[in-house]
């Protein structure tokens, strides 16, 4: 069973009254691609926030590779090894493309150099500097972002933000990526893009990754293993193709 | 190795210009000093404009690169002023040389102002915004009127600074002073352009996924508010070394937000900019309280107040961007690199987006896009949303 990344058990929040998640039970094992779908306000991205800590769950618990991660705050679970992006892109606007991705590999070991180097501009500052310009640029390139380094990140277009906000979760160096809704707004033509992006990045890194989508050729065509929510729940679990032809989800989707 | 640290950002004029006119500027005072050339009231306002420097380009760093409202530097620079000065007073008892006195006490003033910065930011870097600058602004008042009740400051006296005060005869204060701007901008400017710097611009630009991104958020903003308030009671020790005597009034409100108004003309993130707007306002408020000739005088507070109106409105009305433009020196180097460019390289190029005025040009850059065969690309997406 090592080869289990995330496990989840009985994971639930409510807010006051609302259960706005319940019983989640997800196993997602190493190099899986993972989709969790759902119509709107089931509870997708609320169970991305219990996973990156921005929540707490009240009940339930998860863990990474065997470890507990409840109750860590959003610093150390990324630090843990799980990174994120976000439905409504936040990228750092104001920065260069490539400083975005310098601040996903800002916590790595072999990055290390305290405040105090850098402000006496001790060696120690330019090499480590120089190595971590080395690394951003191979992650920019995986994304194929490598020409916009020096671009400001709101200038970039839409699909390309959504790339690079990949490339900036992914230079935390995490074991399991969380992609919230990765095509959103994309054309078909960047969606296919983006789905080679993502095999590529799960073959190259050995990554685990769990994405929310609504768009099902995406999900189709790319998860190994889906899980439905409706309502806060698990409506059902297994390939894709079996989850989504599951005539409760069907129900759910588009009514009776 | 050598050369990729002199490819570095550090050693590209741009960047370095700010080091180089101020030694320009020290050596040129230096020179006139020593001829005698140089007014005592001159050589007092040099040192003004150096502590000003100091506290804008402080403040600067919890203002424009945290982004966090601090209303309480002046506070800061009330603890360095009257500990650091209290200090150099009893050590001139056993010390002789007034300059290795002010030394001491600069480092111990400014340990104890980032000392209180610690203490301030602890629970106060909780808060956001408005509510930020409420406490902070409180601490400044709480601070100075601490001061004027405790017996060994003078109380509503002030402390009397006559015994390490520089005068004519000591080595000239102004130089000392300049050379701590030129190690503080050094300290400041190497901070921004690290890692570190990153972090706290990235906190700036979006807390939520700077903690994604597993940055400490609270580490970085207590680093930043412990350094900020370090060098602002290093500006206060200098204070207490060129006037007599340290008056708890200085340290008011008003004069947080004078260095605020510094920061704020300079542009917030731009520390060249909060070293030009801490000298003009510094000189403005000299030629106003010293050189206003007769019944002017009584208005010095009024034209002051129209000034600073009338430098807001030539920064930020759209009006005069065209003006501004002109008159700048960036403005002035593009206009010579401009005759080169092609109109639709300008278009094509993301970096100036921003500056094409839309009305007419929208038009344009959707034009070049069809023929270019693109498909346009809602901004939003067209998918209902979690």
């Amino acid at each position: 069973m090592s080869d289990i990344v995330l496990k989840t058990e009985d994971l639930g929040i409510s807010f006051g009254g609302l259960k706005a998640v319940q019983n989640v039970n997800l196993e997602i094992k190493k190099k899986q691609l993972y989709g969790l779908v759902g119509p709107n306000g089931a509870g997708k991205t609320t169970v991305f926030n219990l996973l990156t800590g921005v929540y707490q769950p009240t009940t339930g618990t998860f863990y990474l590779n065997g470890e507990e991660l409840k109750g860590k705050t959003q610093e150390q679970i990324n630090r843990k090894g799980i990174a994120r992006t976000f439905q409504n892109i936040r990228l750092f606007n104001n920065m260069s493309v490539i400083r975005n991705v310098l601040v996903g590999l800002h916590n790595q070991k072999e990055f290390r150099c305290n405040p105090f180097t850098s402000l006496l501009r001790l060696p120690g500052h330019y090499k480590t500097e120089a190595k971590m310009r080395e690394r951003a640029k191979e992650i920019l390139r995986i994304v194929d972002l490598e020409e916009e380094r020096n671009n400001l990140a709101c200038n970039l277009p839409y699909g390309k933000q959504r790339k690079l906000e990949i490339a900036r979760a992914l230079a935390t160096n995490p074991t399991l990526l969380l992609l919230d809704e990765p095509a959103a707004g994309m054309n078909p033509h960047e969606t296919e893009d983006l789905m080679r992006i993502v095999r590529k990045i799960r073959d190259d890194f050995d990554m685990t990754i769990l994405l929310i989508e609504h768009d099902m050729k995406f999900v189709s065509g790319l998860c190994d293993e889906v899980t439905v929510l409706n309502f806060g729940t698990v409506l059902a679990q297994g390939t894709a193709q079996e989850a989504l032809n599951d005539p409760e989800v069907i129900k759910a989707y588009i009514g009776e | 190795m050598i050369k990729s640290i002199l490819k570095s950002d550090d050693f590209k004029l741009k960047n370095c210009i700010n080091y180089i006119v101020v030694i320009i500027a020290l050596v040129a005072f230096a020179v006139m000093q020593s001829t005698g050339s140089l007014k005592a009231s001159y050589m007092n306002l040099l040192v003004q404009i150096g502590y000003s420097v100091i506290l804008a380009v402080s403040l600067n760093l919890v203002v424009g690169f945290l982004g966090e409202l601090s209303l309480g530097h002046a506070g800061f620079m009330c603890v360095g002023a009257y500990i650091g000065t209290f200090i150099s007073i009893q050590l001139h008892t056993v010390i002789e040389s007034k300059v290795i006195c002010l030394l001491i006490s600069m480092l111990c003033g400014g340990l104890l102002a980032a000392f209180f910065g610690f203490l301030v930011g602890l629970p106060a870097l909780r808060l956001k915004g408005d509510y930020l600058a409420i406490v902070t602004l409180a601490f400044g008042e709480i601070v100075r009127t601490v001061f004027k009740n405790l017996p060994w400051f003078g109380k509503a006296m002030g402390l009397s600074t006559n015994a390490v005060k520089f005068t004519k005869k000591d080595f000239p204060l102004f130089i000392i002073v300049f050379i701590t701007v030129i190690v503080v901008l050094f300290l400041v400017q190497n901070l921004v352009r690290s890692k570190h710097g990153r972090a706290i611009t990235a906190i700036r630009d979006n807390e939520i996924a700077a903690k994604a991104m597993g940055i400490n958020v609270t580490y970085y903003k207590l680093f930043v508010f412990v350094i900020a308030a370090f060098f602002a009671g290093v500006a206060g020790v200098f204070y207490g070394h060129y006037t007599t005597p340290v008056m708890y009034t200085f340290f008011s409100y008003n004069y947080s937000i004078e260095i605020l108004v510094m920061v704020v003309l300079g542009g917030m993130g731009s520390i060249n900019g909060s070293i030009i707007a801490a000298t003009l306002i510094t000189i403005i408020n000299y030629v106003l309280q010293k050189e206003l000739p007769g019944d002017l005088a009584a208005l010095k507070f009024l034209i002051y107040a129209l000034i600073l109106i009338g430098i807001v409105i030539f920064n930020n009305a759209p009006v005069l961007a065209p003006l501004k433009e002109k008159l700048s020196i960036k403005g002035l180097i593009s206009k010579l690199t401009a005759k080169n460019r092609k109109p639709e390289d300008i278009l094509n190029d993301p970096a100036h987006w921003d500056k094409i005025p839309t009305k007419i040009s929208m038009d344009e850059v959707l034009s070049t896009d069809i023929q270019q065969g693109n498909e346009y690309t809602p901004d939003k997406p067209v998918k209902g949303g979690n």
